[in-house]
C-alpha cells in the first residue's frame, strides 16, 4: 500500500484502536464538462466516474426520477447499480456529467450538503444507529432541523406502526425488516424532497420483503419521489413508474416498469425468462 | 466488639481510601473511554493531560491563595478548578488542531492516532515538568479531616479509629455529581446524542447532518474537564507529582478495559474494581484477622499479600483475567 496513513502496520489490537463504526465515506469531486439533456426532478445526467483515483465504473449513465414517481435501478451483479446511486448522492468522483435537483445543479455539493438540500439517503448496510433507541434514531435523522419535529416522528410511527411500539428499544435489537423500517424512517425525518434507497430489501425474508415494498409504495403516496436500487428485479419493476437496467455502468434499457417487464431481451437477460 | 473493630479497621484502611481512589480512577477511565468510543483510539496522553490540568489548577490555587481568596473549610483548589478545566480544554483543542486533525483529514488508521498520542504524551509530560518541576506539590488547604481517628474513638468507644479526610468526601461527592451530569448530557441532550450517534456510525452521522468537527470539539472539551477533575481530586487526596500521574495511565486503562472500552458505565465499575483490588491486596490484613480469628490462630506476619510497590501488577492481573474470560469487559463494551 502506497498511502502510509492507510497502513495498519499489522495492528489487530482493538484495545488501542476502535474498529467499530469508523467512517469510510468521503465526498467525491466533480470535474470536467457538464451536459444538459433533459429536465427531471432529480437527475444524474450522463455521469462518468469512479471511486477515488480508480477506473471509471459509470459510463455516460443517466438516472432520473420525477415527482410522485418510483424509479428503480436494476441490473446484474457488478453492473454499477449502487455506484450509480452513490454518484447521484455525491460519493463518487464524477469526471463527466451533472446531478441536478429541481433544476439546481448540485454536482459539486458534498453528500451532507445534499441532505440539507432535501435528499434523503438510506445506505445498503450500517443504515441505523444500533446502540441507540428507535426514537433516538429518528431524532438523529432530524438533526439538521431546528424546528419542532414531534409531528414528523408521529407521521413516521403512523407509516411504520411497529416502530411506535418499539420506540424505547435499541435499534440494533430489532429484526432485519424492522431495522430497514428504522432506516427509512430516519431518512424521512428531514422531510426530504426525494428519497433514495439502496437495496432496502437486501437480506430480509420474502414475506418481510413484500411488506417493505408495501411500505415503500405508501411512502411514495405521500408525494415523495423515490429512487431505489433493487436486487429483486421483477418485484421492483412491478411497482416502478420508471426502470433503469444498467449493464457495466451503462444504461442498457430504460422505460416504465411495465415496458421493461414486457421486453423480451430484459426478461431473458435479467429476469430469468 | 471485635467484629465491630474489624469492620471499622476495614473501613478505615480499605473501604474509604478505595472509594476515593476508585472515584478518581473512574473519572480518568471515563475520559479514556470517551476518546476510544468517539475518536476511536486509545489516548496514551491521558495521564499527562490529567497532570497538565492539575498543574494549571495548582497555579491558579497559588494565585488565589496569595490574593487571600479561600473557600472556607473546602480546598481553594475547588474554586480554581474551572480555570484549570479551561486551560486543559484549550490545550486539548490546540493539540487536536495541531496534531490529530492532520490525521483525521487524511482518514489515517486509528493505530496512527495511538502512536501520535504517544508523542503528545511526551510533549505534555515535558511541558508540565518544565513549568512546575518534577517534585511533589502539596496544594490541599481548608479543613483536613471530617472525622479524625481520635474523635471517632472517643465518640464510639471502639479501639479502632475511623478517619475520614475532607478530600475523600469531596472526591466521592464531586465524582457522583460529574458522572450524573455526564450521563444526563450523553443521554438527554441533542449534542450528547449526536456524540453517541457519531461513535456508533460515523457515515450515518454525517448523512444525518451531524458535524464531525463539532463532535470532536465537544469530546475534547468534556475529556479535558474529566481529566482535570480526576487529576485535581487525586492531587488533593494524595499529592501532585508529574511522574505519579504518568503512572496513573496504567490503572486507568485497566479500569476502562475491565469495564468494557467505550462503555461509560463500565469505566466507572472498572475504576472501583481496580481500586478495591489494589487497596485490598496491598493492605496488611494482620489487624483485621487478629480481630476476627481466635487468639490461637492470630497471624504472626503482616499478611500483606503484595507489597505496595507491586500495586500495578494487581491491575494487570485483573485485566488479564477479564480479557481471558470476558473479552468485552464487565459491561458490554467493544470486544478487544
Amino acid at each position: 500500500m502506497s498511502d502510509p496513513y492507510q497502513d495498519n502496520r499489522g495492528n489487530k489490537d482493538a484495545s488501542i484502536t476502535n474498529p467499530h463504526g469508523r467512517g469510510t465515506m468521503s465526498a467525491g469531486t466533480a470535474s470536467g464538462e457538464r451536459s444538459r439533456t433533459q429536465d427531471a426532478y432529480l437527475i444524474g445526467d450522463s455521469m462518468t466516474g469512479g471511486y477515488g483515483q480508480g477506473p471509471d465504473i459509470l459510463h455516460d449513465c443517466t438516472i432520473a426520477v420525477n415527482k410522485g414517481e418510483i424509479a428503480v435501478i436494476v441490473g446484474p451483479n457488478g453492473a454499477g447499480k449502487s455506484t450509480g446511486m452513490k454518484a447521484v448522492f455525491g460519493m463518487l468522483n464524477l469526471r463527466k456529467g451533472a446531478v441536478r435537483l429541481d433544476g439546481e445543479d448540485i454536482t459539486a455539493l458534498s453528500p451532507q450538503d445534499r441532505v440539507v438540500k432535501g435528499m434523503g439517503f438510506v445506505p445498503q448496510t450500517s443504515n441505523i444507529f444500533t446502540s441507540m433507541t428507535v426514537e433516538e434514531n429518528l431524532e438523529m435523522g432530524a438533526f439538521i432541523r431546528r424546528d419542532d419535529f414531534r409531528k414528523t416522528i408521529e407521521q413516521v410511527y403512523e407509516l411504520f406502526p411497529i416502530l411506535g411500539d418499539k420506540r424505547r428499544q435499541a435499534a440494533g435489537e430489532l429484526s432485519g425488516g424492522q431495522r430497514q423500517q428504522v432506516a427509512v424512517g430516519r431518512a424521512l425525518m428531514t422531510q426530504p424532497k426525494v428519497l433514495m434507497l439502496d437495496e432496502p430489501t437486501a437480506g430480509v425474508s420474502p414475506i418481510v420483503m413484500d411488506e417493505l415494498f408495501d411500505r415503500i409504495i405508501e411512502v411514495s403516496r405521500t408525494g415523495i419521489p423515490i429512487l431505489m436500487v433493487e436486487q429483486n428485479a421483477r418485484q421492483a419493476l412491478e411497482i416502478a413508474d420508471k426502470g433503469y437496467v444498467l449493464v457495466q455502468g451503462r444504461n442498457a434499457h430504460t422505460g416504465t416498469g411495465k415496458e421493461l417487464l414486457a421486453d423480451d431481451e430484459v426478461r431473458r437477460s435479467f429476469l430469468g425468462g | 466488639m471485635d467484629f465491630l473493630n474489624a469492620l471499622v479497621a476495614l473501613a478505615n484502611f480499605v473501604i474509604v481510601p478505595a472509594l476515593a481512589y476508585g472515584s478518581q480512577l473512574a473519572l480518568g477511565a471515563l475520559g479514556v473511554t470517551l476518546i476510544y468510543g468517539i475518536l476511536r483510539f486509545s489516548n496514551f496522553a491521558h495521564g499527562d493531560t490529567m497532570a497538565f490540568g492539575t498543574m494549571a489548577t495548582i497555579l491558579a490555587t497559588w494565585a488565589m491563595q496569595s490574593a487571600g481568596i479561600s473557600f472556607g473549610v473546602l480546598p481553594t483548589a475547588l474554586l480554581a478548578l474551572p480555570i484549570g478545566i479551561a486551560a486543559t480544554g484549550l490545550l486539548l483543542l490546540g493539540t487536536d488542531r495541531l496534531v490529530y486533525k492532520f490525521y483525521r483529514v487524511k482518514k489515517a488508521k486509528p493505530v496512527i492516532f495511538v502512536i501520535a498520542s504517544l508523542g503528545v504524551m511526551f510533549v505534555m509530560n515535558g511541558i508540565v515538568r518544565f513549568i512546575i518541576g518534577v517534585d511533589d506539590q502539596q496544594f490541599a488547604d481548608g479543613e483536613r479531616f471530617l472525622i479524625t481517628a481520635r474523635d471517632f474513638r472517643t465518640m464510639t468507644g471502639l479501639e479502632e479509629g475511623l478517619a475520614i479526610k475532607t478530600t475523600q468526601v469531596i472526591t466521592v461527592a464531586v465524582a457522583i455529581i460529574v458522572v450524573a451530569i455526564l450521563f444526563w448530557f450523553l443521554n438527554k441532550t441533542r449534542t450528547g446524542k449526536s456524540m453517541r450517534a457519531y461513535s456508533d456510525n460515523e457515515d450515518l452521522a454525517l448523512l444525518s447532518g451531524i458535524n464531525p468537527e463539532r463532535v470532536v470539539m465537544y469530546t475534547w472539551l468534556i475529556v479535558g474537564g474529566l481529566a482535570t477533575i480526576a487529576g485535581v481530586l487525586y492531587g488533593l487526596d494524595k499529592s501532585f507529582k508529574p511522574f505519579t500521574y504518568f503512572q496513573l495511565l496504567l490503572p486507568i486503562f485497566a479500569a476502562a478495559i475491565v469495564g468494557g472500552l467505550g462503555s461509560p458505565v463500565g469505566a466507572i465499575a472498572g475504576g472501583f474494581v481496580i481500586a478495591f483490588a489494589e487497596v485490598t491486596i496491598t493492605y496488611p490484613l494482620k489487624k483485621l484477622l487478629g480481630y476476627l480469628l481466635p487468639d490461637s490462630l492470630a497471624p504472626d506476619g503482616l499478611v500483606q499479600l503484595l507489597s505496595t510497590d507491586y500495586k500495578f501488577a494487581v491491575s494487570f492481573v485483573i485485566l488479564i483475567i477479564v480479557l481471558l474470560f470476558r473479552p468485552t469487559g464487565l459491561f458490554k463494551g467493544k470486544s478487544v
